[in-house]
């Protein structure tokens, strides 16, 4: 029961902020939809201890979906550790971005809307992590994509946030052919969709002697695990923003500020990597198949991690960061530690979301500016907001003392570029390319701070003198994130990924109960330089991002100057969005326009020319035959059905 | 008396007929509300005896059920039936039909007897279509459904409505020209026209290749597959919005129903040798008309052309000759029966204000219709497969099922998803979102109490079957196990004779 109403009250709100917004208010609907998560969450706490301590595992059928032949997937909640992990974030974060947005959103028309939208977003969301088969996940998987959806474009009359919507869909589409693909291709091997029966049959498809061992897929044969990892995983990158799929997430800062911390930084993004880690049983058998999962996250992270070096909008600097990090926890996923990228995940939420929210805050003090060249000195002002960005950034940036204590991101973050070392990737590049991303991120962290709440302001004098502190009901969820940023590191490391990590994950990551359980928590075996090179990273990144933008502040400038072509390279995003305008949109418009009108046009319509002759000829006659009584069409058409039977009869008749 | 054993199927069939009589025994100086309501109320009467099949429906039985049968003209029977496969065609036919006489109500203002008259006419034929066992009354119903379907694009059509309804005309009869001659054959072969019967007789496997190939023209045609679709767009364009509700919803259906009861059960053969150019030719639909759409500048067209790319997955599912592919098939033609006709009655909604179907006259519209725009994105959420809309179940399972066949077919038709979310949004927001700078747009009053009790029932359903779809699926599963176990058989048995 707990557990149903855990998912389905948010869908209730939705319902009734949705259907009857209009009629009720929208105070009311603020206040049902914010309550009804509130109580979601709290539940979710007690569902987590229940789970993660006292390993109450639970599978609960709701309702039969999808039957044909074989296939039989229903609507089930499934109740893990995994899950309840999600559980937790998933409602916490979105209750706290409810009860903020009541603030932000104060003076919006459409209040109903969209907090139907996020409550609606939030039960597809539970959907997603409490799926017990590959089609509820795509059910969930899908939903948050329709909310993002219809969240970016929520203020529908600016045509910058109605393409911003579309691209995420369609962008999340074409990952989605890959998930789709990937379902497909599972059910093919294993006659089922679900999880625990496709972990135990998977063993055997290992197997080299295995039939299925191999697959054909698109003219090749190739080991079906690896296929089949990858394909899901193409599905991880759309969601999760990694490279190549990583265009629409920017983009998708259009939509309303809490939008980006709840389902843009802290849930929906996460949701890739949550498919790797409920799927790690079946990655776990698929070693090529991992290895490209580390690859891209590596490279994400670093990539990401460059353009967030430049840019100017505070939202899409937190943005590329949250693309950087997803990258860090594809790594962990990829060398097989899913324990340390599901904490990162855990605290990355309460820090990333903190930071939009404190971002959201000071767009709001700044009249809905975002451009951080007209900001600066902004920390008298807004004290409390400062406060607030500055516990954010020490927590991702990854402040600690290594062996002992630091912000939540410190934990988390270090113990996946330790895994990282550990797993011995070629060259070692997955720990340097993590340790070089770690720099930037400081760098870029420190960057934004400094041009946001420091140095002499460059707003316009009128903004600046009414700027002003945000209303409680906004600080409060700031506030409350603040504790999960600073403490949900070391309250929850022991359990995570230290040496209670085996009992509270129990047997989520492994196949079956007798496949050799490597702990997938963090390792212990490596250097003690390793365990500094973070901390040194960070340093350097906070060292320079002061040069820049404290001590020197002409110095950005001039390097840009120094370097144009690489500061244009980052500046527009490495030219991914030109890039794909050029490949795929313009052809296939321009397809679209060529396949209209030639071949419909002057192809078909053209070789059935005779056809199209007479319709013209026939048209003509009937044209002037034209009495304007139907009857006499009916009339012809009935004297031509009965000469067709009479042949009919005839016919048959003489064939006997 | 046992509910069953009253000729139930042939009531639902004829009721409509009743209407047509009343109609025109009405005076012919009387209100046209009369002929409105006349016809109104006799439609939801059939569809209400039509949910007693429904109900006594044994979904156990993978026979035809409801059988009836009668001396008729000469080897000729009067004989009708329903099974797994026919019985919520029939269902789906009088469901749509009320609410396109609701659609029609104020924006047909001429010869609007003769308006009621042809759609009751058509609401028999269309229920005679699924219903018919005999082949000649098959032939009967589906040739005759034509006469009513083009009388209301040739009446009461747009500007180029002869045009149209000459090439939708023209298109069809040519199909069918040829089945004819096909049933022709299939009597002289087997010396009998009964489906039963026929479904249990093995043709000779030269004899399946001609015919096939003959069905095929017709069905095609119907469906329609790539490259026999040209017709379909301007029928569209020009039907009034109740005819285009009927064009997409039930008569593009009889094309698959055709190939699933005809095409796959009687010629297994030649359904195996032809399988792999049904596949081409749905994928290229598939993926050539999302294409088309993209670059469309009417709202109906776009539509018309998504139609054709969504009847690309029954066609291809149909073929795989799996359980899940041909009751993905069903589904997916039940579904876009649903969904189409809703998508046509929304256009229907904004056409009759505006009288324009230019994508390019609107914009903003969510900002004086809400409720309209809630409906629409429902409709289009499940025109793009958005699972738990309906659109997501048919879409599912015929794509899992040519995985199984062929994964270049799986993959190619999968892009689909991909092009109709960007045709579907891209038509939705340049119809809904953005400012609303045209005057004459910022007038617009949102839909009424009659388009409200159109449109929120589609709604329910398209949500409702996507998220619970059992009573469709568990009412196709027994006859759609046996088609593929004789089907199975049949070319099974093929297999170990050849050498």
């Amino acid at each position: 029961m707990i557990f149903k109403a855990i998912v389905f009250l948010p869908l209730l709100g939705a319902l009734i902020a949705g259907l009857f917004g209009r009629v009720i208010g929208a105070r009311p609907s603020e206040i049902v939809t914010t309550g009804l998560l509130l109580f979601a969450a709290v539940l979710s706490w007690i569902v987590f201890s229940r789970v993660g301590f006292d390993h109450e595992v639970a599978r609960i059928p709701v309702l039969r979906w999808i039957t044909s032949g074989e296939l039989d997937a229903g609507w089930v909640l499934r109740i893990d550790t995994l899950t309840a992990v999600m559980l937790v974030v998933v409602t916490t974060v979105s209750s706290l971005v409810h009860v903020y947005s009541i603030g932000y959103m104060h003076d919006d028309d459409s209040r109903p809307r969209f907090f139907a939208y996020l409550s609606l977003f939030t039960f597809a969301m539970l959907m997603l992590v409490t799926s017990d088969n590959l089609l509820q996940m795509f059910f969930g998987w899908e939903g948050v994509g329709l909310a993002s959806y219809l969240l970016i474009g929520f203020w529908y009359k600016k045509p910058e946030a109605n393409a911003a919507a579309i691209k995420a869909f369609v962008v999340n589409r074409v990952g989605d052919f890959g998930f789709a693909l990937g379902i497909f291709g599972i059910f093919y091997v294993f006659k089922t969709i679900n999880f625990d029966a496709i972990f135990t049959l998977a063993l055997d498809v290992a197997k080299p002697d295995h039939a299925d061992h191999t697959i054909q897929f698109l003219g090749g044969t190739f080991n079906t695990l690896t296929v089949l990892c990858l394909l899901l995983f193409m599905g991880a990158m759309g969601k999760s923003a990694q490279f190549l799929l990583h265009t629409w997430l920017p983009d998708a800062m259009e939509g309303p500020t809490p939008v980006s911390a709840l389902i843009h930084a802290a849930t929906m993004v996460t949701a890739g990597v949550f498919m790797v880690a409920r799927l790690g049983p079946l990655f776990d058998l698929a070693p090529t198949a991992l290895q490209v999962v580390t690859f891209v996250g590596a490279l994400t992270a670093f990539f990401a991690a460059t353009v967030g070096l430049v840019q100017n909008d505070i939202k899409r600097v937190i943005a590329y960061s949250t693309c950087s990090q997803l990258g860090y926890m594809f790594v962990a996923c990829g060398i097989g530690a899913y324990g340390v990228a599901i904490f990162h995940l855990f605290t990355h939420a309460f820090f990333k979301a903190l930071l939009f929210l404190g971002a959201g805050s000071v767009i709001h003090a700044m009249h809905h500016e975002q451009d951080m060249r007209n900001m600066g000195g902004l920390a008298p002002k807004i004290r409390f907001t400062w406060v607030m960005m500055l516990i954010g950034t020490l927590a991702l940036t990854g402040v600690g003392i290594p062996h002992l204590i630091g912000f939540a991101g410190f934990h988390s973050k270090d113990a996946i570029i330790e895994s990282a070392f550990v797993a011995h990737t070629a060259y070692n590049y997955a720990f340097w390319v993590l340790v070089i991303a770690a720099f930037m991120t400081s760098f870029y962290s420190w960057r934004l701070m400094f041009m946001t709440f420091h140095g002499n302001t460059r707003a316009a004098p009128d903004v600046y003198k009414h700027a002003h502190e945000s209303p409680s009901v906004m600080l409060v969820p700031l506030a409350v994130l603040a504790l999960g940023a600073v403490g949900a590191g070391v309250a929850f490391a022991h359990y995570f990924i230290g040496n209670g990590a085996e009992a509270f994950w129990g047997a989520v990551f492994e196949g079956s109960p007798d496949s050799a359980g490597d702990a997938h928590g963090a390792a212990h075996d490596f250097p003690e330089w390793v365990a500094w090179s973070p901390a040194v990273a960070m340093l350097l990144g906070f060292a320079l991002a002061w040069l820049f933008y404290v001590r020197n502040p002409s110095l950005p400038d001039a390097t840009a100057r120094a370097f144009p072509s690489v500061y244009k390279f980052l500046l527009n995003k490495w030219y991914f969005d030109e890039l794909y305008d050029w490949l795929f949109v313009r052809p296939a418009h321009w397809l679209g326009r060529v396949l209209w009108r030639i071949g419909d046009g002057r192809i078909i319509d053209g070789l059935i020319d005779g056809t199209a002759a007479t319709v013209g000829w026939v048209t003509g006659r009937i044209v002037k035959l034209q009495t304007g009584y139907i009857y006499h069409y009916a009339f012809a058409m009935l004297i031509g059905v009965a000469l067709l039977i009479t042949y009919f009869m005839l016919g048959g008749g003489l064939s006997r | 008396m046992n509910i069953v054993s009253a000729p139930i199927l042939s009531i639902v069939t004829f009721l409509p007929l009743l209407g047509v009589l009343i109609i025109a025994f009405l005076s012919r100086e009387a209100d046209n509300n009369n002929a409105r309501f006349a016809a109104l109320w006799t439609s939801l009467v059939t569809f209400g005896v039509s949910l007693l099949l429904w109900i006594n429906f044994d979904t156990q039985n993978p026979d035809f059920q409801f059988v009836e049968s009668a001396n008729w003209l000469g080897p000729i029977r009067y004989k009708m039936g329903v099974d797994g496969i026919s019985m919520l065609f029939i269902i789906l036919t009088t469901f749509l039909v009320p609410l396109c006489i609701l659609a029609s109500w104020d924006s047909i203002k001429t010869r609007v007897r003769e308006y009621m008259i042809a759609f009751l006419v058509l609401e028999t034929l269309m229920i005679g279509v699924f219903s018919a066992l005999d082949l000649v009354l098959f032939y009967l119903f589906f040739e005759g459904g034509l006469i009513p379907m083009f009388l209301i694009i040739g009446v009461w059509g747009g500007e180029r409505r002869v045009y149209a309804s000459f090439k939708f005309f023209l298109y069809t009869l040519l199909g069918s020209v040829l089945m004819l001659l096909a049933v022709m054959a299939i009597y002289s072969t087997t010396g009998t026209t009964d489906i039963p019967t026929l479904l249990k007789t093995p043709l000779p496997g030269d004899l399946q290749w001609w015919l096939w190939l003959a069905f095929f023209a017709s069905f095609a045609v119907k469906v329609p597959m790539w490259p026999l679709h040209t017709w379909l767009p301007d029928a569209h364009v020009e039907a009034p919005t109740a005819g285009s509700v009927i064009l997409a919803g039930i008569l593009l259906k009889m094309g698959g129903y055709g190939f699933l009861r005809f095409s796959l059960p009687m010629f297994p053969l030649a359904s195996q040798t032809f399988a792999p150019l049904v596949f081409t030719l749905s994928v290229i639909a598939i993926i050539y008309t999302s294409l088309v759409a993209l670059a469309q500048k009417d709202i109906k067209k776009l539509i018309a052309y998504s139609s054709v790319a969504h009847m690309g997955f029954v066609t291809m599912g149909i073929f795989t000759a799996t359980v899940q592919g041909i009751d993905g098939a069903i589904f997916q033609m039940l579904s876009h029966g649903l969904v189409s006709a809703a998508l046509f009655l929304c256009v229907g909604v904004i056409y009759d204000r505006m009288h324009t179907r230019e994508i390019a006259a609107f914009g903003g519209l969510a900002d004086t219709m809400p409720v309209y725009a809630a409906c629409f994105m429902v409709f289009t959420m499940a025109n793009v497969g958005l699972p738990g809309t309906s659109g997501f179940v048919g879409e599912f399972l015929t794509l899992l099922a040519a995985f199984k066949v062929n994964t270049w077919v799986a993959a190619l038709a999968t892009t689909g998803v991909v092009l109709s979310a960007a045709y579907a949004l891209w038509l939705y927001r340049r119809v809904m979102f953005g400012s609303l700078d045209k005057p004459a747009l910022a007038k617009l009053k949102d839909i009424n109490l009659r388009e409200m009790t159109v449109l929120v029932p589609l709604v329910v359903l398209v949500i409702y079957f996507g998220v619970y779809p059992a009573p469709v699926l568990d009412v196709t599963a027994r006859a759609v196990t046996q088609l593929v176990e004789n089907y199975q058989l049949a070319v099974g048995a093929a297999a170990s004779v050849a050498p």
